[in-house]
C-alpha cells in the first residue's frame, strides 16, 4: 500500500511537471491527419508518396488576411509542389460562428479562385489544435526526415500583407528554399497580426 | 499642374482636418502612453474594423469606459497593417459613437513589434492587455471577450 501511494505521488508529481503543450514548436514532428477535401475525398500526408515535405497554411474564406494572401498562397504551390513541398491548406472555423466558412461556402471558393491543392476542413478543430494554429494564414513548413515530418517554420508568409509587391522577406519560400538546398532554415519563427481562428465555444 | 492640385489638397485636408493625426501612433508612442499611465489600471484592446469578435466585443469594453472611470480604456486599431486609410477607422468609430480612447497603429511589420508588446501574443485579433503599472501586475488574452472577463482580468492585476 505504502508503495503503491509512493508512485502515485511520484505520479502527481511527473503529471505536474510535464509542461503544458500549446501544439508543435519548430524540431516537434507533426502526426499525420485525414480530413475532407473540398471535392468531397478523404485526404492524409501520407497520401504524397514522394514529397519532400509539406506547405500546411491554415487559411478561410473570410479573413482580410487570408484574401490578401490567397493569390500568394496559390503561387507558393505552383512554385514548390512540383519541386516536392506541395501546399495543403486547411480551414478550421466554426461555421457556426463563421458562416463564410461553411463546407459548401469552401468548397465555392476553391472553384472561384482555382485552386490547385487541397483545401481541407477540420470540423472537429483537432488538427489545428494539434498544430497550435491560433490565425490565418498561419503556416507550417514540414520537412520529411526518414519517416517522420518535422516542422521546420512555423509563421506568416512574408512581411508585407498589405501589397504583395512591398515584400522584402517571404518567410516561407526562404525556409523551402533552404530545406531544398539541405541547409538550415535560418529563420524558424515568425508572428503576424491575423484572424483568430473561430474556436468552437469560446 | 499636377504639384499644385496635390498641394492644394494637401493644404485643404490640414485645414479640414487639424487634429487628424494625433491618434496615429508609432509602437514607441504607444510603448510610452502605456509606461506613463501610473494612476488606472489600463485595459489596452488590439482590433480592427474588419475583425468581427473584435467588433463584437466593442461594446464590452465601451460599457467598462462609462461605468468604471477609474480604468483607461485604450483601443489600440490594428487596421494600418492591411489599408494604410487611417480614415476608415476614424469613421467607424465616428459611426459607433467610441467613448473611449481610439490609436491607430502606424507600424509596417508585425513581426519587430508583436513580441514588445507581449512575447505571449501570435498577432492573432482580438487580443486584449490589462495593465497596472502600480503593482506591475499584467494580464494577456489573445480570444474573445465575454461578459465578466474583462472584470476578472482587472481583478488579476490588482
Amino acid at each position: 500500500m505504502k508503495r503503491l501511494m509512493f508512485s502515485f505521488a511520484v505520479f502527481v508529481a511527473l503529471a505536474s511537471w510535464a509542461p503544458v503543450k500549446n501544439g508543435y514548436e519548430v524540431g516537434d514532428t507533426a502526426a499525420d491527419f485525414k480530413l475532407k477535401n473540398v471535392d468531397g475525398k478523404m485526404v492524409s500526408l501520407s497520401d504524397w508518396k514522394d514529397a519532400k515535405g509539406f506547405i500546411v497554411i491554415f487559411d478561410c474564406n473570410t479573413c482580410p488576411y487570408s484574401k490578401a494572401y490567397n493569390e500568394r498562397i496559390i503561387a507558393l504551390n505552383s512554385k514548390y509542389a512540383s519541386n516536392g513541398f506541395p501546399v495543403v491548406a486547411i480551414n478550421s472555423n466554426d461555421a457556426s460562428a463563421s458562416s463564410g466558412d461553411s463546407f459548401e461556402k469552401m468548397i465555392d471558393y476553391a472553384k472561384k479562385k482555382g485552386y490547385t491543392f487541397p483545401y481541407l476542413v477540420d470540423e472537429s478543430q483537432s488538427v489545428a489544435r494539434a498544430f497550435g494554429a491560433t490565425n490565418t494564414p498561419h503556416v507550417f513548413v514540414l520537412n520529411r526526415v526518414g519517416a517522420e515530418l518535422k516542422v521546420a517554420y512555423i509563421g506568416t508568409i512574408d512581411d508585407s500583407p498589405r501589397d504583395a509587391s512591398g515584400v522584402s522577406k517571404r518567410y516561407v519560400e526562404e525556409a523551402v528554399d533552404a530545406l531544398l538546398a539541405g541547409k538550415p532554415v535560418a529563420q524558424t519563427k515568425t508572428k503576424a497580426i491575423g484572424c483568430g481562428i473561430k474556436w468552437k465555444n469560446s | 499642374m499636377h504639384k499644385i492640385i496635390t498641394l492644394t489638397l494637401l493644404a485643404l485636408a490640414g485645414f479640414l482636418t487639424p487634429a487628424a493625426g494625433q491618434d496615429l501612433v508609432r509602437l514607441q508612442k504607444l510603448q510610452q502612453i502605456i509606461q506613463n499611465e501610473k494612476e488606472k489600471v489600463q485595459v489596452i484592446n488590439f482590433w480592427a474594423t474588419w475583425c468581427a469578435p473584435c467588433v463584437k466585443e466593442l461594446p464590452l469594453l465601451e460599457k467598462l469606459k462609462a461605468d468604471q472611470p477609474g480604468i483607461a480604456v485604450r483601443l489600440i486599431s490594428m487596421d494600418m497593417d492591411l489599408d494604410p486609410d487611417p480614415e476608415k477607422v476614424r469613421r467607424f468609430a465616428a459611426r459607433k459613437k467610441i467613448q473611449s480612447q481610439v490609436l491607430i497603429l502606424d507600424e509596417r511589420n508585425p513581426n519587430q513589434w508583436i513580441d514588445q508588446i507581449a512575447k505571449e501574443w501570435s498577432g492573432a485579433l482580438p487580443a486584449t492587455l490589462v495593465i497596472n503599472n502600480k503593482t506591475g501586475k499584467r494580464k494577456f488574452v489573445e480570444k474573445e471577450l465575454h461578459e465578466g472577463d474583462l472584470e476578472k482580468l482587472i481583478a488579476a492585476v490588482q
